[in-house]
């Protein structure tokens, strides 16, 4: 191969990362579900015939990490690729198949070039509602939890599969909205599709094949040099969740070797009755996204740059829920797991990982009107929720990020549109002073939410809340995070998961947990301390 | 100092009343220099002046002294002053504003803070994100509440307001803001604050979220005012000194300012909503583009602004940069979206890529070639600047594949050392590749333009736009070299390079229309829509806007825009569709339902089938009149000789002999087929391969792809 070639190779590399990109803004730009275009919760891809994912748009929702990769092979498994034509968009939202709850939608779509197939577009995003009993914990197994799509084409030869169409309309509560989604998601792998044709025009490609060796080749050697650093062993670490019925528990053993890093979660939970279970291409996602922060952040995510991080998952554990476990609010238990997986590294690499934080978002979902209170509710009815955050963990050289998503990434919508949208009013949202956990470098301090209806009328939460009972811990001398509180205005404690009604006159109190803090408190900055002190945020006392 | 060029007699039917005696002086504040530009009649003469940090009128009157004596004219002869200034932008990156607190609801103290809870990098857990203008302690909530309509939860604590002034006194706060909820629905809470604390401090300046930015998102409406209220003492206070010493010096002209959203306004306004002064020297490189697009006739076209350290892609249809309501200042993860504090005001919308001729080239942990966006500045600059760079950076490269003439470099005012870049190039990146030096740079370069095309790309999908068809304009020191290759990339077959390239911005200030721009929101459902409301706040958006105008048009004709911003309900990002005349009746309100329809489509190819559609805000914009500026008239062309350069071509990684012509020497009529390199003062502009450059009436390079 001339240098001119390896160049071209690079930049080529480059321009897939931007279609990826130009993917995920296409859906952006045109979705309906506010989790897609307003919080991020979406990804998008380009994969080869062979189902391996080359380049994956950087967006909100490490839950997709690697799970949109896995299921792209199922797709191909249904409708193998010689059976596919120009204007196919195949569709699921298989929590087994796809990313992990029905919530999420999975569209594959081929793409042709010279009237042959080169290469297959895939994207995931997380809609407002598929039926069923809606996003929370209570359902007992999967098919209480809403529309159940298994892979089938939603467009053939560019024409609706109406008889599909159909179902969807009628499985859902917001059938434009849900129908407009499917539409953008096709959209948004054509912007795909027609740029990747545009880059073989000009670089003269007739297959995208070595172009795809290359690009796995560079990323498992830059991968596997990253781990080389580490060193060797087998590291443990346990983190509890409040989980539904009781505690749970996640263990892990992670084996630091020459050419992968193995987690072996032997000694975790077994299932919950409720909606908290994690599918295994869940836990594989958050647990490889948790790994690759700390050891590989700067290498792109592809088959190769995550194929040394393995993953060994009990069957029948929580986070290897098989079918029909319910699951739709697995990210409650999914979002512990980087922490869990820092606790392991924090053996290999002290000075590389944070504290444990907030981890699970603390999504308030709200609902009112006679659908809770009957015919002679003030209200009209209303669902919605808003995307919260607690405080990370501290890191090694600077405190944690005070009310700020991670590992999820979303953002949260403005006060002002909440109220816009539903008859609640937000009478507190600040943060919450004295939570984050002191040390060398404190934890991100949570924020306080008090929430009532218009009129204070009655309304309901169903919860999906943790890190009650198991504060986000300090690491090597820090102290812990606050942990959350669930309780109303008037002083009774709530249940962190399930659905509650919130009584007349009464509002719901949100105390979110503050991130853990690093090293001995007494090392802080004397500084720092007195900035907190002046910010209101601290009391001398601590 | 150029030489006045000729220019066409004629009035010029812009901005302002002209008469064709009077001078027009633009002078634009930059970092490093100030740069000014001097019309009158037919001619223009440009300088450069270094800008005088802790006092920036001295470096203003100085200049405007200078090209006044070098023009031959007396303060007296001006007649009109045109200023822009990154000192808003400057004093918010350097933390240098004033002293300033703000006044919030109660419960709400932290909406700086708490911003929208996000990271802007999903990866990297060390990220550090913006500290808030104003500090949790100087952040002062009071009680009061307003829902959503605007209607009082919970009355307003004068008490409470009283009781703050005590605290602003013993904290020696400067400049208060004052941001409470949905007070863009209701400003009365707002008002009643500043009334209060207006009889108590009378010369505390407060700036309201209601009147800096009355848009809902109350954390973009708040950080808005903090910043406005930030910058307001340093920039009235700078303004007035600089009025003083104009009037001192015998200019009795009047004075406008340039706006981020690319009209110009009086001192007064400027004062009082000093925020929409930032990005005004960007701006006035996308109104130089589009006044050149509407002398061509070009009606889509891509502004490409590349300095030394960032290059600015903006979109321009029908001779209008693309606007926006929203822009982040301050960055502190290097153009990173999300790492700055966001400014909710009218601006033009451009992407700003960290790629400059300074940007560094070094190999990542994968082996593949980065460009920036770290940059070598000015000082030591890159490695053949022969100053102590020892890093190889992006005009190493373009020397390394031949593209200068390293004893012609800036007008051979400095000598560049093809050595030092070969030496920094090998080091830092062909060794590390087994490449020679001059393919490690073709590959610098041909990752440099792939960075500014891919974001040029993104761009226009978030802008529901394409390039087919497109005009680039390229101006700064690189966009005209990299101009044909970034064109080729994004499938754009038609380059333009104009005259006076070097200071675009300043002669943007010249073209710009004086003009404001109002945004209101008010909520409404296409299918319930209540005509009469929209038509009430319309007329009163206008007035407002009109009367702002008023201050500085002079009696010139003015044209007013009115744009809805609409979508699907339960969509997220509105598209502007735009309103026509009048008072809005029934067909009017039918006739928007197509309208957003077919925009919906012409963006997105599919419109979404049995949706109701919702209007989330209007904005309505009066400006002069923007006419066809004096054209320039190619200046005439001096003898001089074709010279012959190796040079490599990143497409092919050949290398040929490309012909070198310099611009004086080309006359009207001129063609200069590919490749070649036409050489200025500021920069050359490259003719790729497969491309012809012909010159055209103006003196304007106007190239196109011939095998397109």
């Amino acid at each position: 191969m001339s240098v001119l070639e390896q160049i071209q190779r690079q930049v080529m590399w480059n321009r897939l990362l931007a279609v990826v990109e130009e993917q995920a803004q296409t859906m952006i730009r045109t979705a309906f579900s506010t989790t897609v275009r307003e919080a991020g919760d979406l990804s998008a891809g380009i994969f080869d015939l062979q189902g391996r994912m080359l380049a994956q748009a950087v967006t909100g929702t490490p839950g997709h990490v690697n799970s949109m990769m896995e299921s792209v092979g199922h797709f191909l498994r249904k409708f193998p690729a010689d059976t596919l034509q120009p204007g196919d968009h195949l569709i699921t939202n298989d929590p087994w198949l796809g990313t992990g709850h029905l919530h999420d939608l999975t569209v594959v779509t081929p793409a042709f070039h010279g009237g042959r197939l080169v290469a297959l577009f895939a994207n995931t995003a997380h809609v407002i509602d598929v039926g069923g009993l809606g996003m929370g914990p209570e359902g007992r197994s999967v098919f209480e939890e809403g529309l159940y799509i298994p892979i089938v084409k939603c467009f053939q030869a560019g024409r609706p599969n109406e008889t599909f169409f159909d179902f969807l309309r009628a499985g859902t509560r917001l059938p434009v909205e849900l129908e407009g989604d499917v539409y953008s998601l096709c959209a948004c792998n054509d912007a795909g599709v027609r740029r990747l044709v545009q880059m073989m025009d000009e670089f003269a490609l007739d297959s995208i094949n070595p172009l795809a060796a290359f690009i796995l080749d560079s990323s498992r050697r830059a991968t596997l040099a990253e781990i080389a650093k580490l060193p060797g062993g087998t590291y443990r670490a346990e983190i509890w969740s409040d989980g539904y019925e009781q505690p749970v528990r996640l263990a892990a053993a992670m084996t630091v070797g020459a050419d992968a890093i193995t987690v072996d979660f032997d000694g975790t939970s077994g299932l919950s009755g409720r909606g908290i279970n994690v599918p295994a291409a869940y836990t594989r996602a958050y647990a490889s996204f948790g790994i690759k922060c700390v050891v590989a952040p700067d290498i792109p995510n592809n088959s190769a740059s995550l194929a040394p991080f393995r993953m060994v998952i009990p069957e029948g554990c929580i986070l290897n829920a098989p079918r029909p476990s319910p699951v739709a609010v697995r990210h409650v238990v999914g979002q512990l797991l980087p922490d869990l997986m820092m606790g392991c590294l924090h053996g290999a690499a002290p000075d590389r990982v944070t504290a444990e934080g907030s981890s699970c978002l603390w999504n308030p979902p709200l609902r009112g009107g006679p659908i809770v209170s009957g015919q002679n509710s003030p209200l009209v009815d209303f669902e919605v929720i808003t995307f919260n955050s607690g405080g990370t963990g501290a890191r090694p050289g600077q405190d944690g990020l005070d009310g700020t998503a991670f590992p999820s990434g979303v953002r949260t919508m403005p006060v002002e549109a909440t109220e816009n949208v539903a008859p609640v009013v937000f009478w507190r949202k600040e943060l919450r002073p004295g939570s984050g956990g002191a040390g060398r470098t404190r934890g991100g301090f949570g924020q306080v939410m008090e929430i009532g209806a218009k009129g204070d009328a009655e309304f309901a939460c169903n919860a999906i809340f943790d890190r009650v009972a198991y504060p986000p811990r300090g690491r090597d001398g820090g102290g812990d995070g606050a942990p959350g509180v669930v309780r109303l205005k008037s002083g009774t404690i709530l249940r962190t998961k399930g659905y509650q009604v919130i009584p007349a006159g009464d509002r719901l109190v949100l105390e979110l947990p503050g991130g853990g803090g690093m090293g001995p408190p007494e090392q802080r900055a004397p500084a720092r301390h007195a900035q907190d002190l002046r910010d209101g945020l601290i009391t001398e006392e601590g | 100092m150029p030489g006045l060029a000729p220019m066409r007699k004629g009035r010029h039917p812009g901005a302002m009343q002209d008469p064709q005696t009077q001078a027009r002086l633009a002078v634009d504040i930059g970092g490093t220099f100030t740069d000014l530009a001097l019309e009158q009649g037919g001619g223009r003469r440009t300088a450069k002046v270094l800008t005088t940090g802790a006092e920036p009128e001295r470096g203003v009157l100085e200049g405007v002294a200078a090209i006044l004596r070098g023009a031959g004219l007396t303060p007296a002869d001006v007649g009109i002053l045109v200023h822009g200034t990154t000192l808003a932008t400057n004093a918010i990156i350097e933390r240098k504003g004033a002293r300033t607190a703000l006044v919030t609801t109660q419960g709400f103290r932290d909406v700086l803070a708490l911003g929208n809870e996000s990271r802007y990098d999903q990866y990297d857990l060390n990220i550090t994100l913006p500290d808030p203008l104003v500090p949790r302690h100087l952040r002062l909530p009071v009680p009061e509440r307003l829902d959503n309509t605007g209607a009082v939860l919970l009355p307003l604590d004068d008490a409470a307001v009283q009781d703050l002034v005590p605290t602003l006194r013993r904290e020696s706060v400067q400049s208060v803001a004052v941001g409470f909820l949905h007070s863009f629905v209701n400003p009365a809470h707002e008002r009643r604050v500043r009334d209060i604390l207006g009889h108590a401090l009378p010369d505390l300046p407060v700036s309201l979220s209601s009147e800096v930015s009355p848009e809902m998102r109350e954390w973009e409406r708040f950080s808005t005012a903090a910043a406005n209220a930030y910058v307001q003492p340093m920039i009235a206070g700078y303004l007035g000194r600089l009025q003083a010493g104009l009037r001192e010096m015998g200019l009795r002209a009047p004075v406008f300012l340039m706006l981020s959203g690319g009209g110009l306004t009086t001192i007064e306004t400027a004062c009082r909503f000093p925020i929409r002064l930032v990005e005004s020297g960007p701006a006035g490189g996308a109104i130089f583009a589009a006044d050149i697009a509407r002398q061509c006739g070009l009606h889509q076209v891509l502004s490409f602004d590349m300095g030394g350290t960032t290059a600015k892609v903006c979109l321009i249809d029908d001779g209008q940069p693309q606007s926006s309501r929203t822009f982040e200042v301050a960055r502190v993860g290097r153009f990173k979206r999300g790492s700055g504090l966001p400014l909710r005001i009218p601006v033009i919308e451009m992407v700003e890529i960290g790629a400059g001729g300074g940007s560094i080239a070094h190999v990542d942990a994968l082996g593949l070639i980065a460009v920036g966006p770290e940059s070598a500045g000015a000082d030591p600059g890159p490695a053949c600047y022969g100053r102590g760079g020892d890093r190889p950076a992006v005009t190493d490269a373009n020397l390394l594949l031949g593209r200068y003439d390293p004893e012609r470099f800036a007008g051979g005012a400095m000598r560049l050392h093809p050595d030092a870049a070969e030496g920094a190039m090998r080091a830092a990146v062909g060794a590390k590749l087994g490449i020679e030096a001059e393919m490690a740079a073709l590959g610098v370069v041909e990752m440099v333009d792939e960075n500014m095309a891919n974001a040029a790309r993104v761009h226009a999908v978030e802008s529901g736009k394409t390039y087919a068809g497109r005009t680039l304009i390229a101006f700064g020191g690189g966009g005209p070299v990299h101009a044909c290759r970034v064109a080729e990339k994004v499938g754009i077959n038609r380059v333009l390079v104009p005259s006076g390239a070097g200071v675009g911005s300043a002669i943007g200030f010249l073209r710009a229309p004086v003009g404001y721009e109002v945004v209101r929101s008010l909520y409404q459902r296409l299918g319930q829509f209540d005509a009469a409301a929209v038509n009430a706040l319309l007329s009163d958006m206008a007035w407002e806007a009109e009367a702002v105008v008023a201050l500085g048009s002079f009696g010139a004709p003015t044209r007013q825009t009115r744009i809805a911003y609409m979508r699907y309900v339960g969509q997220g990002h509105e598209i502007p569709v735009a309103l026509p005349p009048g008072r809005l009746g029934e067909t009017e309100v039918a006739g928007l339902r197509a309208a957003f329809d077919a925009e919906y489509a012409r963006f997105y190819d599919r419109p979404v089938p049995g949706s109701d559609v919702e209007v989330m805000s209007y904005a309505v914009l009066v400006a002069t009149v923007p006419g066809v500026a004096p054209a320039t008239v190619a200046a005439e062309a001096v003898p001089g000789s074709v010279r012959t350069q190796q040079v490599r071509d990143t497409a092919t990684g050949e290398v040929g002999s490309w012909t070198v012509h310099d611009r004086a020497t080309l006359a009207p009529g001129h063609s200069v087929p590919g490749p070649a390199i036409i050489a200025e003062d500021e920069t050359s502009t490259l003719v790729g391969p497969g491309w012809r450059a012909a010159v055209d009436g103006r003196g304007y390079l106007d190239l196109a792809r011939e095998d397109a």
